[in-house]
C-alpha cells in the first residue's frame, strides 16, 4: 500500500476539537520504560538481522543485559523519587525470565502493556495466524503474571505488517504507540475495536537520543526539558491538553553516567504541580471517554491524485 | 512468505537467562560486597595496548577504530600507532603521577613489536592481560575452535615471556567472542574476562570445566565511546565521567554493598595533548573524595572472590 490509511488529517490548530485533561492539566506526561529482554541466539528472521555482530554478539547482548541487572533500579528509583509511575512497554517474556523486575513495577502501580514477546522476534513476515498468536500470548501473559486486561501496543523492535493494528484493535487493545504524527491522541481508523495512537515520541525515545543522535546525559535532558516547555506554553496558549512521552531503556539511562541527567530532567517537569503524570491508558481511556467522537467528526480523509 | 513457525516457539523461556552461562541476578538485590578499607568505589583503570594492521579484513565486523579509507589507510594506522609511541607515554605519566593501580590489556602483536614499551608498562608495575593477536584477530564462531585455541595461547605466551608471568585477565579484542571463547580463556587458566559489560560487580561464569569471573569494563563511557563515536567535548567526557562516580559513590555509600568503575581507555584517543586533561580532571575529582580503592583486575577479583558464599581458588593461588 502507498498510504496506511490509518489516521484523518486534522490540522494542529483552531480547527481542531480541544482536549481538557483531569484538573484541566496542560500536558499529559507520560513516561514509558522498555522492559526488553534480546535472547543471546534467536531464530533468524529472514527480513532482520537480530544483531549486528554474529552470534554470540556479547557485546550486544550485554549492554542490554545491563538494563535488566543494574539499570532498571536506578531509573526506577529516579522516577519513585518524584512519584512518577510508569507504563512499562513489556517484552512480555520477561515475566518469566525476571519476574523480580515486574513485581517492583506491580507495587509502584506500573500499568504493562505489550512489546511483543522478545525483542529479538519480530513481527516481519508473520502470518495473519501469527501475528493474532503473538498478540493473544501478550494478553494471557500480562494477565497471567499481572492481572492487567492488556489495553496498548508498541510493536517489538518497531516492527510491522501491513495488518498488525487492525489486529490489535480487533482483539479488543486501546491504544497504540506506534505512530507519531501527533502530539495528542487520534483516532485511528481500524475496521473493527476503537483504536486510539498516543503520542511516544521517537524524538524522546532513549535510543535514538543517545544511539543515533549521539547526545550526551546532559543535552539529553535539556531536550526534554525543551520539549516539555514548548507542549506546556501551547497548551496554555491554546486552552487544549496535549501528551509528553519520555520513552526510555534502562540499559542507557540507568547507566551510572546517565541517570543524574534524567533524574534532574523529571525533576524539571515534576516542579509544574499542574502536569497530569498519567499512564498511556489513563491518557487513551480519558481522549476516547471525552474527545474521541470530537475528533473523529473533524478529521477529514486525504484526497488522492487522480 | 511467513515466517517458520520456529518464530513462534520459545525454547529458553523460562525463569532466569535465555542460557546457562551465568545466572540472573539484580545488583541491588544480592548479598553487600565489602572492598578493602571499606571502600565505595574500586577504581579499574584499563588502557587498552592495539595494534591495527594496515591491511586488516575488517571480518567479520570491523572493530573500533579500524582501518576505514581505501588501501592503503596511513592516516588511520599511523594515528592508532601513535597510542603506542606517545599516547601511553603521556597517559602513564599522568596516571603514576597519581599513584594508580592500572590493569593493561595488550595485543601480542604490540608485545612483539614494541618490546621498549612493554619494558616501561613492567616498570610502572601495572597488571597485564591477554588482549588477542591484534586488531585484526576478532574472535567469532565463524572460526575453528582450535584456531581460536591457537589465538588464545599465542597471545597469552607472549605476555607470559614478556612479563614473566601468566595472564589471569583477559579482554578480547573489540569484546568479540565466539561461543567457545570463555570455555578456552578457563581452559587456558584465565581467571576473570572484561568482555561482558552488564553488571557494575563481577559475578560467576560457567566456562570450560569449572568458572571464570566476569568483570565489569564498559565501552559504554569509555573514552572511544564519547569522544569519537559520539562526538562530546572533552568537558562533556569529564562531566559524564565524573557522573558515573558520583553515581556509583552514593549508591555503594547507601546500599553498603562496593561498587566497580571502570575507565577503559584508549592512548590513541585520550592520549592526545588536547584531551589528555579531560583524565586529569576526572582523576583528580575521584582522588578528592574518600572511600576509593585503585585496584587491580587481580586485585578485584581476590576481594570479590574471597566474599563469595563458596569462596575457594579455583587454580589454587
Amino acid at each position: 500500500m502507498r498510504d496506511p490509511g490509518l489516521y484523518d488529517y486534522l490540522p494542529y490548530d483552531s480547527r481542531r476539537p480541544t482536549i481538557t485533561w483531569p484538573n484541566g492539566a496542560p500536558v499529559a506526561v507520560w513516561v514509558a520504560p522498555n522492559l526488553e529482554f534480546y535472547e543471546l541466539a534467536p531464530p533468524n528472521n529472514p527480513h532482520r538481522a537480530s544483531w549486528g555482530r554474529p552470534e554470540p554478539d556479547v557485546m550486544g547482548y550485554a549492554y542490554r543485559d545491563y538494563g535488566n541487572r543494574v539499570g532498571f533500579q536506578r531509573m526506577f528509583e529516579a522516577m519513585q523519587k518524584f512519584g512518577i509511575r510508569g507504563s512499562a512497554s513489556l517484552n512480555v517474556a520477561m515475566c518469566d525470565h525476571a519476574p523480580e523486575v515486574i513485581e517492583i513495577c506491580a507495587e509502584a502501580g506500573w500499568e504493562f502493556y505489550s512489546h511483543g514477546i522478545y525483542n529479538t522476534r519480530f513481527m516481519l513476515g508473520m502470518s495473519e495466524d501469527q501475528e493474532r498468536e503473538l498478540i493473544q500470548d501478550s494478553i494471557d501473559t500480562i494477565l497471567k503474571h499481572t492481572g492487567q486486561r492488556l489495553d496498548g501496543w508498541l510493536s517489538p523492535a518497531l516492527s510491522y505488517t501491513e495488518r498488525t493494528l487492525e489486529i490489535v484493535a480487533e482483539m479488543g487493545l486501546s491504544y497504540v504507540c506506534d505512530l507519531f504524527h501527533d502530539d495528542q491522541p487520534a483516532p485511528l481508523n481500524v475496521p473493527s475495536g476503537k483504536l486510539v495512537s498516543i503520542p511516544y515520541s521517537l524524538e524522546m525515545n532513549d535510543v535514538i537520543a543517545y544511539n543515533v543522535n549521539l547526545l550526551s546525559p546532559r543535552r539529553y535532558g535539556e531536550v526534554i526539558r525543551r520539549q516539555f516547555d514548548v507542549l506546556y506554553r501551547e497548551s496554555v496558549e491554546s486552552g487544549s491538553g496535549t501528551v509528553m512521552c519520555i520513552p526510555i531503556h534502562p540499559y542507557l539511562v540507568g547507566r551510572p553516567h546517565r541517570i543524574a541527567a534524567f533524574e534532574e530532567a523529571l525533576g524539571y517537569i515534576a516542579g509544574h504541580d499542574d502536569v497530569w503524570f498519567a499512564t498511556g491508558r489513563e491518557i487513551a481511556a480519558h481522549f476516547v471517554a471525552n474527545s474521541y467522537d470530537d475528533f473523529v467528526a473533524a478529521g477529514r480523509a486525504p484526497g488522492a491524485v487522480a | 512468505m511467513t515466517l517458520d513457525k520456529s518464530f513462534l516457539q520459545y525454547e529458553n523461556r523460562r525463569y532466569g537467562m535465555d542460557h546457562d552461562r551465568y545466572e540472573w541476578s539484580m545488583l541491588h538485590q544480592r548479598k553487600p560486597v565489602i572492598w578493602p578499607g571499606d571502600a565505595k568505589v574500586a577504581l579499574l583503570i584499563v588502557p587498552a595496548l592495539e595494534w591495527f594492521p594496515l591491511d586488516m579484513s575488517n571480518k567479520p565486523f570491523a572493530p573500533p577504530g579500524a582501518m576505514s579509507t581505501a588501501y592503503p589507510d596511513l592516516r588511520h594506522y599511523t594515528l592508532r600507532d601513535y597510542g603506542n609511541r606517545v599516547g601511553i607515554f603521556r597517559l602513564m605519566r599522568i596516571l603514576q603521577a597519581r599513584g594508580l593501580k592500572v590493569t593493561a590489556a595488550i595485543n601480542a602483536a604490540v608485545v612483539v613489536r614494541y618490546p621498549a614499551l612493554l619494558d616501561s608498562v613492567r616498570e610502572a608495575g601495572w597488571e597485564v592481560i591477554g588482549h588477542g593477536i591484534d586488531m585484526d584477530h576478532l574472535h567469532h564462531s565463524q572460526r575453528d575452535a582450535d584456531d581460536e585455541d591457537t589465538l588464545i595461547r599465542t597471545a597469552l605466551e607472549h605476555l607470559e615471556k614478556a612479563t614473566g608471568q601468566m595472564p589471569r585477565g583477559w579482554l578480547s579484542p573489540a569484546k568479540s567472542q565466539s561461543w567457545a571463547t570463555l570455555d578456552l580463556l578457563q581452559e587456558h587458566g584465565i581467571e576473570y574476562c572484561c568482555d561482558w559489560d552488564n553488571d557494575d560487580l563481577p559475578y560467576d561464569m560457567k566456562a570450560g570445566n569449572g568458572r571464570l569471573v566476569s568483570m565489569p569494563v564498559s565501552p559504554d563511557s569509555d573514552d572511544f565511546a564519547i569522544l569519537i563515536k559520539n562526538h562530546h567535548t572533552e568537558a562533556s567526557f569529564a562531566e559524564q565521567i565524573i557522573d558515573q562516580f558520583e553515581c556509583l559513590h552514593a549508591e555503594a555509600q547507601r546500599s553498603g554493598s562496593g561498587r566497580v568503575m571502570s575507565i577503559a581507555l584508549r592512548p590513541w584517543v585520550i592520549g592526545q595533548p588536547y584531551r589528555i586533561g579531560a583524565l586529569e580532571t576526572v582523576l583528580d575529582h575521584i582522588l578528592s573524595r574518600d572511600s576509593v580503592w585503585s585496584a587491580t583486575g587481580s586485585e578485584i577479583l581476590t576481594s570479590w572472590q574471597a566474599q563469595q558464599p563458596n569462596a575457594r581458588d579455583m587454580f589454587g593461588r
